[in-house]
């Protein structure tokens, strides 16, 4: 699993390769923590899903966990190119209700 | 369709849960499965063998999981043993969305349970934990 760090003004944008499970889920959530300590300024996070090939419990919870985080500093979770498989999850997890769901990055940008 | 079977043994790393979810994955596609059935075969066994990781020996302990896979009358019987700290509480255990930690959501056994036909958890303190989970192909349930 890789993930892509990018900010859009006060958004920061994650793009994720690869798998999301017990093995994979503490280098995302240790990336986007790093990255929202030494940037105070971000507010709002989008995560581009679009190459996640699996996702579990655990890296539901990661996801949960990173909601929890931006929710702290008044901001906003969305999730972009979430594949039918792991929308049927996070519908499953109730993640639904406290992540937009967008078509595309720029979707999510406009809206949060 | 003639008995298949396939035993394995290794370490409880978590390096280790996507090498038992290709096994399991390629083991099952000998059955009729849908794409979505497998899935959610995958992630079935993903979390048992998680929780092997997690629960049966915490703390990084040292231990070893077996994944035991069989295919009887058309039906994928999957078994997974850990011989670590084993379930004080069971019932407690099969509360959705209980989780002693924040960064887990408590779904594992709901969706253990969800997505597989049966699942039985067998759990005894100081000696383990095992994990019998069965499905059959939507499409060969008509077929007995």
């Amino acid at each position: 699993m890789t993930i892509d760090l990018t900010r859009c003004g006060s958004t920061l944008v994650v793009k994720v390769h690869g798998e999301l499970d017990l093995s994979t889920s503490p280098v995302f959530r240790d990336k986007i923590e790093a990255e929202l300590a030494r940037d105070e300024n971000i507010r709002h996070l989008v995560l581009d899903l679009g190459d996640v090939s699996f996702i579990d419990s655990s890296g539901l919870g990661a996801v949960l966990g990173r909601f929890k985080s931006i929710s702290q500093r008044g901001g906003r979770l969305a999730g972009v190119k979430v594949p039918p498989h792991l929308e049927k999850l996070f519908a499953l997890s109730g993640l639904l209700k406290v992540m937009t769901i967008c078509p595309t990055v720029e979707d999510a940008l406009n809206k949060l | 369709m003639k008995t298949n079977y396939l035993q394995v043994k290794f370490p409880s790393l978590p390096e280790n849960i996507s090498l038992s979810r290709v096994i399991v994955a390629s083991f099952a596609a000998r059955l009729d499965f849908t794409l979505n059935e497998l899935e959610e075969i995958r992630v079935a066994v993903s979390e048992a063998v998680s929780n092997c990781v997690i629960h049966g020996y915490p703390g990084n302990r040292e231990g070893e999981i077996q994944l035991e896979l069989a295919i009887n009358s058309g039906m994928l019987e999957i078994v997974v043993v850990d011989y670590g700290c084993g379930i004080v509480d069971l019932a407690l255990a099969k509360t959705p969305a209980y989780s002693t930690d924040p960064e887990r959501m408590g779904l594992g056994l709901v969706f253990m349970e969800s997505f597989m036909d049966e699942m039985i958890l067998e759990s005894e303190p100081g000696k383990g934990t095992r994990v019998v989970m069965r499905k059959k192909p939507e499409r060969g349930k008509n077929h007995g």
